[in-house]
C-alpha cells in the first residue's frame, strides 16, 4: 500500500466530523425535547441534554438540523459524483457479511488495508445513512405534519413518527457506540479520518 | 446549573416568569441566552459566558429564519386531517402555563370583544352578536411543542369570515390576541385566513368550558397548542411584531405544523 495516497479525501473527512458534531447537538437536544413529553418511562438525565429547557433544546435542534441536512446532501452528492459509494460499499454480499461478523468476533477480522471497507463495514456505513436519512424524514414530519401529508400516512401518522424518530435515534447511538468501540480497537483508522491517509 | 433544573415543570415556569418579570430588559434578555446556551456550552467546549451570549444570538437569528422557511412551506390551501368524533380525546387535556386553580373565569353578560388597530369597524363585539356569525365545527389534532397530541372538536365562526366582516386589512402582517389569563400571541395573515383557522365558542358540541378557554379561543389545527390563544378578550391587526407569551422566551414564533 502506498503511504502517500490519499484514502479519505478532504471533502469526506470534513463533511464526517461536520456530521459528528451535528448528530451529538441533534442527540443531546433532542433529548431534552423528548423529556419535555417522555413517551416511555424512560427520561434522559438533564447532565447529558443541551439547550437548558425545552425552548433552549429546541433552538439547539432547529440550529443543528440545517448543518445535518445540508452536510448529509453534500456528502452523498460527493460521495455519488466521484463514484466512491459504488466503489466503497458495493457489492455488499450476505455471505461477506457474515463470513466477516464471524471473523470480527473471534479477533481475526484484518484490518491491513484500510481503504477497502469489509462487509460489516460496509452494512454499517449503509444503516448509518439510512438511519440518518429515516431520522430526517420523521422529524419534518414531526416538525410539519400538516405540510408533509405523504410522508406522514407513510410513517403512520403524527404519533407513529414520534416513535420511528425515536427508535431511529436509538439506532444512531448505537451505530456511534460500534463506530466508536471500532475506532479504539484500530486507532488507525482515527489518523485516516483526520489526515486522510 | 439549578436555576435551570428548576425550569421543568409548568408551575415553576410560572415562577421563573413572574421573577423575570420584575427585572429589567436587559437583565431578562442576559438571563433567556445564558439559560439557553449555558448547560450545554459548558459540556461541549466550556466557553465563557461572554460566548454564550453571543451562540444565543446566533440561535434566535437562526429561529427566525426557520420562521421564514415556515411561512414559505404553508401551503394556505393544504388542510390539516379532520377525524371522525369516535377519535376525540376524552378527557382532553387542561394545559396552560398555570395550573388549574388559575383559570379564569370570565363572565358573559359584560364581555365585549375588544378590536383594534388596522380594522375599519372596531366596535366591540357581545358574546350574542359573536353567536349569531355562521358557525363550523372541526375534529382535528391539537400538536403540543412538547410532543403529545390529542384530538379535540371545536365548533365556531371561521376566522376569515370574522376578519372580512370586521373590515380588518388582510394585507397586514400579523393578528395580535390579549388573553383574560394575560396571555397574548400573534400569528401570520396568511394563517389566520386558512379556512380551519377558527374562533372558537365550543367544545365537543357544549359552551367552550374554562378550561379549554371560555368565552373564546382560537383554533389553527396548522399551528402548534401554544400559538392557539384561549380567552381572547382583544383582536388587533398590526404590520409591527408583536410577540406572545413564550414566544419572548424562546419558543419559535411561526410554531407551525
Amino acid at each position: 500500500m502506498n503511504a502517500k495516497s490519499v484514502i479519505q479525501p478532504a471533502w469526506l473527512r470534513l463533511t464526517h466530523w461536520v456530521n459528528a458534531i451535528a448528530v451529538v447537538l441533534m442527540a443531546m437536544s433532542g433529548w431534552r425535547i423528548y423529556n419535555a413529553s417522555p413517551i416511555y418511562p424512560l427520561v434522559f438525565p438533564a447532565e447529558i441534554t443541551l439547550g437548558g429547557w425545552l425552548a433552549g433544546a429546541l433552538y439547539w435542534h432547529f440550529f443543528a438540523m440545517w448543518i445535518l441536512c445540508v452536510n448529509g446532501v453534500a456528502y452523498l452528492l460527493a460521495n455519488g459524483l466521484t463514484g466512491r459509494l459504488w466503489q466503497r460499499f458495493f457489492p455488499l454480499r450476505w455471505n461477506e457479511l457474515k463470513a466477516d461478523l464471524w471473523a470480527a468476533m473471534r479477533g481475526r477480522l484484518s484490518h491491513a488495508d484500510l481503504a477497502r471497507y469489509n462487509a460489516p463495514q460496509k452494512g454499517a456505513y449503509l444503516f448509518a445513512m439510512a438511519d440518518i436519512a429515516l431520522l430526517i424524514v420523521s422529524g419534518l414530519v414531526l416538525w410539519k405534519s400538516v405540510q408533509f401529508p405523504l410522508l406522514r400516512e407513510l410513517l403512520g401518522g403524527y404519533d407513529m413518527a414520534r416513535k420511528v424518530h425515536f427508535y431511529a435515534m436509538w439506532g444512531l447511538v448505537g451505530f456511534v457506540a460500534v463506530h466508536g468501540l471500532m475506532v479504539l480497537l484500530v486507532p488507525r483508522s482515527m489518523l485516516l479520518m483526520i489526515r486522510g491517509r | 446549573m439549578t436555576e435551570k433544573k428548576r425550569i421543568q415543570t409548568l408551575d415553576e415556569q410560572v415562577i421563573v416568569r413572574e421573577a423575570l418579570q420584575a427585572l429589567p430588559e436587559p437583565s431578562r434578555r442576559l438571563f433567556l441566552r445564558h439559560g439557553l446556551t449555558l448547560g450545554g456550552l459548558s459540556l461541549l467546549t466550556g466557553c465563557s459566558l461572554s460566548d454564550d451570549a453571543s451562540v444565543g444570538n446566533m440561535l434566535q437569528k437562526v429561529s427566525r429564519f426557520n420562521d421564514k422557511v415556515q411561512a414559505w412551506l404553508f401551503d394556505p390551501n393544504r388542510l390539516a386531517p379532520t377525524y371522525p368524533d369516535s377519535m376525540i380525546t376524552r378527557p382532553f387535556p387542561f394545559n396552560a402555563y398555570y395550573g388549574p386553580e388559575r383559570i379564569p373565569h370570565v363572565a358573559a353578560d359584560d364581555f365585549r370583544l375588544e378590536l383594534s388597530g388596522l380594522i375599519a369597524d372596531r366596535r366591540p363585539w357581545s358574546l350574542t352578536e359573536l353567536y349569531q356569525l355562521p358557525q363550523t365545527s372541526q375534529v382535528t389534532r391539537h400538536i403540543c411543542v412538547e410532543g403529545w397530541s390529542a384530538i379535540g372538536k371545536w365548533g365556531g365562526v371561521t376566522f376569515s369570515t370574522f376578519l372580512k366582516r370586521i373590515g380588518a386589512d388582510l394585507t397586514a402582517k400579523y393578528v395580535g390576541f390579549r388573553c383574560a389569563d394575560d396571555y397574548y400571541t400573534s400569528i401570520d395573515m396568511p394563517t389566520a385566513l386558512h379556512a380551519q383557522t377558527q374562533l372558537s365558542f365550543t367544545w365537543d358540541g357544549q359552551v367552550l368550558p374554562p378550561e379549554y378557554g371560555y368565552p373564546m379561543k382560537l383554533r389553527m389545527p396548522t399551528k402548534l397548542g401554544y400559538k392557539n390563544p384561549k380567552h381572547i378578550r382583544a383582536i388587533f391587526v398590526t404590520n409591527t411584531y408583536p410577540g406572545g407569551y413564550w414566544e419572548d422566551q424562546g419558543y419559535n414564533w411561526f410554531g407551525g405544523s
